[in-house]
């Protein structure tokens, strides 16, 4: 879980190490005679500052999947626009897919910027009550690849949780990359003195997903972050003429539902593909408000609702620790 | 580093592929997988090198198990999916206590095995040895381009589906080639329209020709477009050859038209 600096050779065993400062890497390294102190073991400052700046955040929220493309910033946009349909609550999304930001666009925000006020970064705005902040608005084109390692992705989350004005809110969802490398690793850090929720962890039902999905139900387990639930996405297709049923993803291996069983963990829906969702993601549009009567649209609404109580339930019975 | 260096345990491989995406989940180990396939099948000696630390897919599209890696002389003998030793795979899937461990490791630890699988592999002679990389920009593309790079790389394929969401990725994953300096050899077009089984009406799930405006749009070449097809999902599911199993489908002709389009472009440059 250790930090390793930018200008670290590439053994660094992280600052944070029992070994910092002595291995054989080490040897010439900028940082070495900072590390082998000792001084570098103690806890990142920017934990206790990010403690503060989240206690006006009642509820944090990750979205995690072991796989890409599985649907989870489509999942996570959907989460703040049901939520945020409540217009008495307050939500904010936060992208830390640094190399792809899918949030801008799917949120309708594309070629936004961010712009900096007296109390940090001012997030944007989609409704009064819905703001956003992804990487993508600090790109300056479309074609703009972020190619960075580790240290300078995390730098940037840090500052995305201490730096934004995200002012008071009822629900942080963050949405997250594909794995179980630097972003989860910081987030979890980072958030770790301000309690994070829950995850909730976003799958397809066939199994080369569900195996990259087992190992972030471990990362979870690891590094003590509890799961709201599982969503299968992507489970089965009607099609528009005939109504018959496809399975494009077959489940295999018994699907989510298998899954969750297997490991005693909540199965919070399914959710079928539906070529509007798709397409009002293109377009940057909410597909709950665009299509409400939809299939997909009713089980997203009972996902919501779950997760809803499950925060709920949480502030009721965890009040003692705020 | 030595300069005498003769490429380590790729010294006897003709080509080098990279399939890459900025997107996941478009099908960049499927596609791997069946472009390795089609080489084989067009008697090609191929191997697949799976950089993908945190999401090892290949092992089980190609239903090799979790064999334990062997070491010999030169390195690492790779895993062969058969006795004829025509189609070599390297994984961490293969070097995992349990299928399901987490490999929760930051950048450094990442670049360190990826230069391991680079240089440390006994691939011996092949034709083609194919990369198969996580989504992104990050430390594995980085590691692995830096550690190919005494080593002629041909060039990278990259995968799409064709939403915008998902071509707006792989625009960026164009700019990062451009920047370090590697071939296009084109894009596919992933999970283009689904024909329903059951009346024939093709729906466009995730849109359609977003794949080939990408290309037109960049001028990068475009390879070809391959359907949703549930017969292709099932095979990588179950680790079947689906090359052999449905060459009358529609998906196997598009995906040997994209492997001849590849070897063209390679075997021309």
């Amino acid at each position: 879980m250790a930090d390793v600096p930018d200008n670290a050779p590439e053994h660094c065993p992280g600052t944070t190490s029992e070994q910092a400062g002595k291995t054989s890497a080490c040897q010439g390294c900028p940082n070495q005679k900072i590390c082998s102190s000792g001084a570098a073991r103690a806890p990142d400052p920017a934990i206790e500052e990010i403690k503060e700046k989240m206690a006006t955040v009642k509820h944090k929220i990750l979205v995690l999947s072991g796989k890409g493309g599985v649907g989870k910033s489509t999942f996570s946009a959907h989460l703040a626009h049901g939520l945020a349909s409540d217009v008495s609550a307050e939500v904010a999304l936060l992208d830390v897919d640094i190399c792809g930001p899918s949030i801008p666009r799917i949120m309708g925000l594309e070629g936004e910027q961010v712009h900096q006020s007296g109390s940090g970064w001012s997030p944007v705005y989609v409704e009064d009550n819905l703001a956003v902040m992804s990487i993508g608005f600090l790109l300056s084109s479309p074609d703009d690849a972020v190619i960075w390692r580790g240290p300078k992705k995390n730098g940037m989350i840090k500052q995305f949780l201490r730096d934004v004005d995200w002012g008071e809110l009822d629900y942080l969802i963050v949405d997250t990359p594909p794995g179980t490398s630097d972003e989860h690793l910081s987030i979890v850090q980072y958030l770790s003195s301000a309690q994070i929720d829950g995850a909730v962890i976003i799958t397809t039902p066939q199994e080369v997903s569900l195996q990259d999905v087992r190992k972030e139900i471990r990362f979870c387990q690891k590094v003590k972050l509890p799961i709201i639930g599982v969503v299968e996405n992507m489970s089965g297709f009607i099609c528009p003429k005939c109504k018959n049923t496809s399975q494009i993803f077959p489940p295999t291996t018994g699907g989510a539902q298998k899954m969750c069983a297997d490991l005693n963990l909540p199965l919070l829906g399914s959710i079928p593909l539906d070529p509007r969702i798709g397409r009002s993601c293109d377009e940057g549009r909410s597909f709950l408000q665009h299509v409400p009567d939809s299939p997909a649209a009713s089980a997203y609404e009972q996902i919501i609702q779950s997760i809803k109580d499950y925060c709920t339930y949480r502030s009721q019975h965890n009040g003692t620790d705020e | 580093m030595d300069l005498n260096d003769d490429g380590g345990g790729l010294a006897q491989v003709q080509h080098v592929v990279l399939v890459l995406s900025g997107k996941g989940g478009v099908g960049k180990s499927t596609m791997t997988t069946e472009l390795a396939l089609a080489l084989l099948h067009a008697g090609k000696k191929v191997g697949i090198l799976d950089v993908d630390l945190c999401g090892p897919s290949i092992p089980r599209m190609l239903s090799v198990g979790r064999p334990e890696v062997h070491q010999c002389d030169s390195g690492w003998v790779p895993v062969y999916t058969d006795a004829s030793k025509s189609l070599a795979l390297m994984s961490i899937g293969f070097l995992l206590e349990n299928p399901d461990d987490a490999v929760v490791w930051r950048g450094p630890k990442k670049t360190a095995l990826i230069g391991q699988f680079v240089s440390d592999v006994a691939w011996g002679e092949l034709d083609y040895l194919l990369v198969d990389t996580p989504p992104g920009t990050s430390d594995e593309h980085l590691a692995v381009v830096e550690n190919l790079r005494k080593h002629k790389v041909d060039g990278a394929i990259l995968v799409t589906t064709p939403q915008a969401v998902s071509t707006g990725d792989v625009r960026r994953e164009i700019t990062f080639c451009k920047k370090i300096g590697l071939r296009i050899l084109g894009i596919v077009e992933n999970m283009s329209g689904f024909v329903c089984p059951h009346c024939s009406e093709c729906s466009n799930i995730f849109s359609k020709g977003g794949g080939e405006e990408l290309a037109k749009l960049t001028g990068s070449p475009f390879l070809g477009c391959v359907p949703l097809d549930p017969q292709l999902s099932t095979s990588v599911e179950q680790g079947e050859d689906f090359i052999k199993a449905f060459p009358e489908s529609a998906t196997f002709s598009a995906i040997s038209n994209i492997a001849q389009a590849v070897l063209t472009s390679i075997e021309n440059a």
